[in-house]
């Protein structure tokens, strides 16, 4: 720029010609651009933002069986919400959920993924048996559980009772039902929590564990030290996306235990999904997505505000 | 450096021991579907092997049809995730123009919204379009993906600015050199891609229960949920004979790409 304006002389008309050059470019860039951006764009659009403002909209009204708008009615469908019992119970089961499940999973992952980050003969096959359940669907877990949770015939009680103790009713019994399902999310979740971490561990300097090794450090010493500490970018990010998947947990709950014994495992999706598609209230059913939407809000930003503090990035 | 003989012990008993806690419901789904169902009744051990259960889930029900939907569905979502993602990934690399960069901060917000947060509106969205029961009613709402964009993007950027310099003045245009030579280039983050996109479509449960409401487009895993409520008798044998035939694609596929997946996936989620 400076080069050209001090080379040659410019004259107004020309520079005039210039600029329109240089706008018609950016023009023709900015078509090109949105070009290549345009189907995810349109995409995002129409089944994403729309839909998310359509959602907050429609948690204003009251709707037929079609979900066309019928009655405004404010706030009272939030209202109505928070004084409903059974949707106070769905939140808190759902926190309790997001409690059982998100450290129990990364602890084992994490342990998982130490183990198998030794450089032993056939750790190739350990390693696949761990991300195994990655490839296991949530119909397909949820239907081994149901049999592992079986009351008469299943493993869990067969085993229990031959230990001389009383069987469980794991998916009837409300004071088990919700361990019961976070036992099978637990499972379900360790083969990509594993993947992620083994993966971190294998990114770290190995220069740092031979520096330590030449300062004569113990094993623990160089878990706690190095290992923990350099892997916590991927912690981090693990314990934000196992948190984010147990707030919309729905197929584990849908086979196990439809919401029940007595709605101890109606997590919000499900109860969204029971209120719009077998309630028909869709009303009723967008202020809950709506609360959804905003707590998975609020969990994102916490994690990255505490995430910028305490992660230790390379 | 060698690892002494005791630990090594510690190592390869505390592995095993887990693998075969973490495998074990796996394998247990994979025997019992050879099992008759007395045996599965009375708790045995299995006295003899038999291919009833399969031939059963088969006869019963058009497993056959739900295994096809279902490959094609997820065909058809990969095939659109790795077109889209790679089209705004090469965007965001390589073309310079106004707004680019809010763009790029409305890909990141939609990151933030869960898809069940506003299913019910896209259920009926699919209704009016009258794709309930459709393929494009089942794949066309995932296509666009921030993940995959954010991820190629990052593989985009290794790539030399000067190389698209040089095929400028070549007279090469974008669209050519998006084609031939960056996505040549990047092949295995697209193969990475791919194989995520492909899995998390097959396992998807949700969607499909809501936007199938017959046999002609239903995934296999509703078709399992079917098998399951409707199996009258308890014949467990069946349905896991059904469950280990959900889980054996995505299974092989998972084997097969276990190392290039864990590489892609830690890439694109921690850069």
């Amino acid at each position: 720029m400076s080069m050209h304006s001090t080379a040659i002389p410019a004259t107004a008309g020309s520079q005039i010609h210039f600029d329109k050059v240089k706008r018609k470019q950016r023009i023709k860039n900015f078509f090109k651009g949105m070009l290549f951006l345009l189907p995810s764009i349109v995409l995002f659009g129409v089944f994403l933002f729309y839909p998310l403002v359509r959602t907050i909209y429609l948690s204003f009204f009251l709707t037929d069986a079609a979900g066309n708008t019928t009655v405004f009615v404010n706030w009272e469908n939030y209202v109505n919400l928070f004084s409903s019992p059974v949707f106070l119970q769905s939140i808190k089961s759902t926190f309790l959920f997001v409690l059982y499940t998100v450290p129990v999973t990364i602890i084992i992952a994490l342990f998982l993924a130490v183990i198998a980050n030794e450089k032993l003969r056939g750790i190739g096959l350990f390693r696949t048996l761990y991300s195994s359940t990655m490839g296991i669907s949530v119909a397909a877990a949820s239907v081994f559980w149901l049999y592992l949770f079986h009351p008469s015939i299943g493993l869990l009680n067969m085993l229990l009772e031959a230990a001389g103790i009383d069987g469980v009713g794991w998916l009837t019994d409300p004071a088990w039902a919700l361990i019961a399902v976070s036992i099978t999310t637990i499972w379900m979740n360790l083969g990509f929590t594993f993947l992620i971490l083994l993966g971190g561990l294998q990114s770290i300097d190995s220069y740092l564990y031979e520096s330590a090794d030449i300062d004569g450090a113990g094993y623990f010493y160089k878990l706690r030290r190095i290992t923990i500490p350099m892997l916590s970018p991927s912690l981090f990010f693990v314990i934000t996306v196992t948190i984010i998947n147990a707030f919309q947990t729905f197929g584990q709950i849908d086979i196990l235990t439809q919401g029940g014994p007595v709605n101890a495992t109606n997590l919000i999706v499900y109860s969204i999904y029971r209120e719009a598609f077998v309630n028909y209230q869709f009303g009723s059913a967008s202020a809950q997505a709506v609360l959804l939407f905003i707590i998975i809000l609020i969990m994102t930003f916490l994690q990255f505000k505490i995430g910028e503090r305490r992660v230790h990035y390379q | 450096m060698t690892i002494p003989i005791t630990r090594k012990i510690i190592f390869y008993l505390l592995l095993i021991i887990s693998s075969m806690l973490v495998f074990s419901p796996t394998l247990m789904a994979f025997v019992m579907s050879f099992m008759t169902n007395q045996d599965i009744m009375t708790g045995s051990l299995p006295s003899s092997l038999t291919l009833d259960n399969y031939v059963k889930a088969f006869n019963q029900f058009p497993l056959l049809k739900y295994l096809f939907n279902s490959l094609v569905v997820s065909i058809v979502i990969m095939l659109g995730q790795l077109i889209l993602s790679s089209l705004a990934a090469y965007a965001f690399v390589f073309l310079e123009f106004k707004g680019r960069d809010l763009l790029f901060y409305v890909f990141i917000a939609t990151m933030m919204v869960p898809f069940e947060a506003s299913i019910i509106p896209n259920f009926h969205i699919i209704r009016d379009l009258g794709w309930i029961d459709t393929y494009p009613g089942l794949t066309v709402p995932f296509f666009a993906m921030a993940f995959g964009t954010f991820l190629l993007r990052q593989n985009f950027k290794q790539i030399p600015k000067e190389l698209r310099e040089a095929s400028q003045i070549a007279g090469m245009g974008d669209f050519k050199f998006y084609l031939t030579v960056v996505l040549p280039v990047a092949r295995t983050s697209l193969v990475t891609l791919g194989v995520y996109g492909f899995l998390t479509s097959w396992n998807m449960y949700l969607w499909p229960l809501l936007s199938t409401t017959n046999d002609s487009v239903r995934t296999v895993q509703i078709g399992l949920k079917q098998l399951q409520t409707q199996e009258q008798l308890n014949d467990w044998g069946v349905i896991m004979a059904g469950a280990i035939i959900v889980v054996i694609p995505t299974l092989i596929l998972l084997f097969l790409g276990q190392s290039k997946l864990q590489k892609g996936l830690t890439e694109g989620a921690l850069k």
